[in-house]
């Protein structure tokens, strides 16, 4: 068998001309260059969308494209996040704040020219609300009288529902509150219009993952519609000539490219290749702050850090220790040296100035005040404080807020606390079974109200798995305060029950997010905002730099 | 290995090595100025390793918080970290952990490994068919789920790690042993140890395994820096070591994050892991030469 | 040498019965499930979703159910994607894992092989050290440290090539390939080395030499076969495993491979997507540790016997 060496030379021929060939390049057009030129947005998008049907996803990157493609009734201002005129141009509110009146835009259609009427958003929050389509954000939907009981299956007579066609162009809501912050839920996916025929076409109206969201099938109402979408590669959504406001949109198109690398991400930035990033790799702020300050954009997001505390936990069921904790904790060393993104130092648990609303609390740094309740409770200089657990999901960032506190507790209280990471799904799992001490936890506001930071604590929450419970906490939040007759006397109640919350520190509040992003200086119109929400119609580009 | 080849046999070693394979060995190996490089270090290393709590310049897990990372300085000849602790101490005791595991889940491996393929290798037929296909579902197996569900079910140990490790680690050396046993099994030295009435046992414990031993220990020098960088990975998910502990795959891990900004935070890990690499490759080579049964000829 | 062939290929199916069966329940013993996220589960979204996906059966009617599915070349649905299967999924990171596995291996048998071999000519000099000391850097510069440096130098601070993309931009292929393959090089070269070495000093090439054969006959006809065998014992894995993606390399260079599904099927939760890659991966070891089996046999004539013995 002489093949042998023939073989290897075969092999080494191959080798060196595949080397020449993929050698041979050239410096090509950047994506940004290219993009500035044809009106494209290169936008940095996190990970692969799980789906685009507005009422089944969940996350951020789905949202970004979403919002591409569909539109609710009503928009966001991109500067104060006050509600705008989308698809209803105009709207009215009864005296008792709960009957929601819409006229629609005559001109609104859908990508493939068909009409888009009152009936469109009936039929969709139907869809919305259907138990089998398992829509994990239906409960925006909640304040809408009998939303719930038709979701959770109580009532199966959709009439009952509060939405009603009054006529072609007018939709009336009816809701079971006064709900303050009702119009920036019409924002969120989950209350957007999906197009009936298209859906019907392709599968059952509460079917799963049918093929209605696919390129070329797609129909929305959107800015945009959906072009290519090719998996983990990238996502190009091209201008939608339907649109009502079509003449306003300056952008030909968005190319939503999935990164999950945020060092990537940066690399791909700095080459050009994207104009806009979805965050950076934290040790790349400072670098970028000194000498780039002009493409780092660095704003307050509505999100608090914090760390959950079981109650259940022996040693923490004493409030004294809870306290203790909390006040071992240099918050300001930790946003400064840790991490570096501009967060700010918690004092509450709902960010300050949410909508006009501020707790008024006292978490202050006094290890002094912590070593003496560490004592009052049986602790002094932390003898006989048993080894504490502090659990958090793998990641990086959470590993060094984790050391940080970890020694911070260590030097100011003499515990002994040790560190355990778990797989995210386990760590979920860990959690909600209660088999933790403390553990790491982020909560992002669904909507700008105190009441999405608030209610979460009432007993026996979903997303309570402190095992805290308080009477008159419950109280404020589930009867009085949505009974409030104004937005003072509410803001009032809130500010109450946060104070509840942060005497007792079920939950110890770390830090206030930050959005942080990159973007080149070609890119106008996006403004940070609390929500970290993009208006693509106001996003124009210039030819100019790059 | 070492007792194997001490106890050769008589008329074996008459018929195709030296008498006293190991002391020829050994004067062969002194002879080779590289490897007794190699053999050095790495037994600097493990002295500093061993010495690390009572010569290591500060506390591994003392921050300095606002000090933050800083480039190398007379006070830390290796820098600092983000968290202002010194590199130097975290290098020392990531080695520590980095040579345990490299060297303990390592010969884990090759224990098994070498046993596995030999036995299937000179079996042959069903018994080799079973037993490599064992290995292939083995393979086959995802090994994230595994990871998970070892942590949940017996909770973090260095123990587990060392398993876990282990348990892939093997399956490779055990192809490549079978492989070479398939080879030698037919040569002439061993149909003559068969002719001469030698039980199977004995053919593959004199004969089949030291004659294996060039690619196990290339592979072995191989395995022990993945195992390394391995660890910082089954670490990370949350298996091995927790911070503030460390090991040489974490420092590395983390300083590829920071490459551009803190340098040397990647650097001086970096270098311990090659510089350990290094040894051991011209280490294994020169312990493959000297314990090659057939240079003794030359 | 068909009957050994056709042999393991019957094998192939309890392999990948165990396999399958092994998998199925040790994914559904992890803790945590596909729709566990951040924000709580509406108790009867859950039960929704478990009933759409089949998860309120008992354990045993799901395993039979997916088999029987498994039968017909269905995987299934996947949990975390909605609106697609996985054989759909699995068809799409393919073609980009492939290629990129076949370049980096192509990269690490070249650069392997020959540094192997020109350090096994003169081992314990020059020749041997730099071929070989080059070969390692390969080991000492894991893909997750290779990769991003090979980036800042060639594509940020050089600005010769892409930095990202697969197929986008000419050229964009090189970095991706080099950093995959540069690890898998390093043990060729390692194990080629080895493995000439310990062929060199056996009887037959003395032979050969004490016949005055040139030395490149001895080398590439006689001494590469019986060099080559460990090195073939280690590309069977080491080809499936360059198959089918890697987490790392995919990641760095924004490549829509399959090696993202691997390891986010994993942490999702997605049932069906993990069983759907274990599936095809114990399908990819299978058949390349035959091969490289078929191969061993193949180039060296003592085993050859053996098989044919079939026995």
């Amino acid at each position: 068998m002489g093949l042998k060496q023939p073989g290897l030379a075969k092999l080494a021929i191959v080798g060196v001309l595949f080397t020449l060939l993929l050698s041979a390049c050239g410096g090509g057009e950047s994506n940004v260059e290219a993009g500035n030129r044809d009106k494209i947005l290169h936008f940095g998008n996190g990970t692969e969308p799980q789906e685009l049907d507005p009422h089944i996803v969940t996350g951020i990157p789905e949202h970004n494209i979403i919002h591409a493609l569909l539109e609710g009734l009503v928009g966001k201002d991109p500067q104060t996040l006050e509600p705008i005129p989308a698809v209803a141009k105009s709207w009215q509110i009864s005296e008792d704040g709960k009957t929601y009146t819409f006229q629609l835009r005559e001109n609104a259609r859908w990508s493939n020219g068909d009409p888009l009427a009152a009936e469109d958003f009936v039929w969709s929050w139907w869809r919305a609300l259907q138990p089998a389509l398992g829509n994990q954000y239906a409960y925006m939907l909640f304040p809408v009288v009998n939303a719930e009981a038709y979701a959770n299956g109580d009532i199966t007579d959709f009439s009952q529902v509060g939405i009603k066609a009054i006529d072609k162009h007018t939709l009336q809501v009816t809701l079971n509150n006064p709900t303050p912050y009702f119009l920036q839920l019409l924002d969120h996916y989950s209350a957007f219009p999906v197009h009936r025929a298209t859906i019907e076409k392709f599968g059952a109206a509460d079917e799963r993952g049918s093929r209605w969201t696919r390129p070329g099938n797609y129909v929305g109402n959107g800015p945009f519609v959906l072009d290519t979408w090719k998996l983990n590669k990238i996502i190009t959504v091209r201008k939608n000539p339907h649109y009502w406001g079509a003449d306003k949109v300056r952008l030909n198109g968005i190319d939503f490219h999935p990164i999950e690398n945020v060092s990537t991400e940066e690399r791909m930035f700095r080459a050009g290749q994207l104009h806009i990033t979805g965050t950076i790799p934290i040790d790349k702020i400072a670098l970028y702050q000194e000498k780039h300050p002009q493409l780092l954009q660095v704003v307050p997001y509505l999100g608090t850090y914090y760390y959950r505390l079981n109650v259940r936990t022996p040693h923490l069921k004493d409030q004294r220790v809870r306290r203790a904790l909390n006040l071992a904790i240099d918050r300001q060393s930790l946003v400064d040296n840790i991490t570096k993104g501009g967060e700010l130092p918690a004092s509450s648990f709902t960010p300050p100035d949410t909508m006009g609303y501020t707790a008024t609390s006292d978490l202050r740094f006094d290890p002094e005040e912590a070593r003496r309740l560490m004592a009052e409770a049986g602790y002094p200089n932390g003898e006989g404080f048993p080894v504490t657990e502090v659990l958090y999901n793998t990641s990086e960032g959470h590993q060094k807020i984790a050391v940080a506190i970890q020694q911070m507790w260590n030097k100011h209280l003499n515990v002994n606390i040790r560190l355990n990471n778990q797989d995210w799904k386990v760590f979920l799992s860990s959690v909600n079974m209660g088999q933790y001490s403390i553990s790491r936890a982020g909560w992002i506001g669904d909507y700008v109200d105190p009441n999405t930071f608030l209610d979460m604590w009432v007993t026996d929450g979903g997303n309570n798995q402190t095992g805290w419970s308080n009477a008159r906490y419950d109280d404020i939040i589930l009867r009085l305060a949505p009974a409030a007759p104004s937005q003072e006397a509410r803001h009032e109640l809130m500010r109450e029950a946060e104070a509840i919350l942060l005497t007792e520190l079920p939950v110890i509040p770390l830090y206030i997010y930050t959005s942080k992003s990159l973007i080149q200086p070609s890119v106008h119109g996006v403004y940070g905002n609390l929500m970290d929400h993009i208006h693509y119609p106001a996003v124009w580009l210039d030819e100019g730099t790059e | 290995m070492v007792a194997i080849i001490t106890n050769t046999d008589e008329v074996l070693a008459s018929a195709e090595q030296g008498t006293s394979l190991w002391s020829d060995a050994w004067v062969r190996l002194r002879r080779n100025h590289l490897a007794l490089a190699g053999l050095g270090i790495l037994i600097f290393l493990a002295i500093v390793s061993l010495l690390t709590p009572w010569i290591a310049p500060y506390g591994y897990e003392a921050q300095n918080l606002a000090l933050g990372a800083t480039p190398p300085s007379w006070q830390h000849w290796f820098g600092t970290d983000i968290f202002g602790r010194d590199l130097l101490t975290r290098v020392m005791y990531g080695g520590r952990m980095s040579l345990m595991v490299g060297f303990v889940a390592t010969g884990v491996a090759l224990v098994i490994g070498v046993l596995w393929g030999t036995v299937a290798g000179y079996a042959g037929g069903r018994v080799d068919a079973v037993m490599m296909r064992l290995v292939d579902i083995l393979y086959a197996l995802p090994f994230m789920i595994f990871i998970i569900l070892l942590m949940v079910v017996f909770g973090r140990s260095i123990l587990l790690l060392f398993l876990a490790i282990g348990a892939v680690e093997w399956l490779t050396m055990a192809r490549i042993v079978r492989g070479q046993v398939q080879n030698l099994r037919r040569q002439e030295f061993i149909e003559a140890a068969y002719s001469l009435g030698l039980s199977r046992w004995r053919i593959v414990r004199k004969h089949l395994i030291p004659n294996t031993l060039g690619p196990v220990i290339v592979y072995t020098t191989l395995t022990i820096p993945s195992v390394m960088l391995l660890e910082a990975f089954l670490s990370f998910l949350g298996l091995g070591v927790q911070p503030p502990e460390s090991s040489w795959g974490l420092l590395i891990n983390n300083g590829v994050e920071t490459m551009e900004e803190y340098p040397w935070l990647l650097i001086f890990p970096g270098l311990a892991l090659s510089i350990t690499l290094f040894s051991l490759n011209f280490l294994g080579d020169g312990l493959r030469d000297a314990l090659d049964p057939r240079t003794s000829k030359d | 040498m068909l009957k050994f062939f056709f042999t393991r290929l019957l094998q192939a199916i309890p392999v990948l019965l165990v396999v399958i069966t092994v998998t199925f329940f040790l994914v559904r013993l992890a803790p945590g499930g596909p729709f566990d996220a951040e924000k709580a589960v509406p108790p009867e979204v859950l039960k929704a979703l478990e009933a759409n996906y089949r998860l309120d059966l008992p354990v045993w009617q799901q395993y039979t159910s997916y088999v029987g599915d498994l039968v017909t070349g269905d995987f299934g649905p996947s949990f975390r994607y909605p609106g697609r299967s996985v054989n759909e999924l699995i068809m799409a990171g393919l073609p980009a894992s492939a290629e990129l596995g076949l370049y980096a291996l192509l990269v690490a048998l070249v650069i392997g092989t020959l540094a192997g071999i020109i350090a096994s000519l003169r081992p314990n000099t020059a020749q041997d050290y730099i071929p070989m000391s080059t070969a390692m850097i390969g080991i000492c510069m894991p893909s997750f440290l290779l990769g991003p440096l090979l980036v800042l130098v060639f594509g940020i601070w050089l600005d010769w090539l892409p930095i990202s993309g697969w197929g986008d931009m000419p050229g964009d292929k090189i970095l991706p390939s080099i950093t995959m393959g540069a690890g898998y090089a390093a043990y060729i070269a390692r194990l080629s080395r080895g493995g000439m070495l310990e062929v060199l000093s056996q009887d037959y090439i003395r032979t050969a030499r004490a016949k005055g054969l040139p030395e490149r006959v001895i080398i590439f006809k006689h001494a590469l076969r019986g060099g080559l065998i460990p090195v073939i014992a280690f590309l069977g894995p080491a080809f499936a495993g360059l198959l089918s993606g890697s987490f790392v390399v995919e990641t760095i260079f924004q490549i829509p491979g399959l090696g993202r599904f691997f390891v986010q099927a994993a942490f999702n939760r997605d049932y069906t997507m993990i069983m759907g890659t274990t599936v095809f991966f114990a399908f990819l070891i299978v058949l390349f540790n035959l091969l490289s089996d078929v191969i061993a046999v193949w180039i060296n004539p003592r085993l050859r016997h053996q098989a044919q013995g079939g026995h």
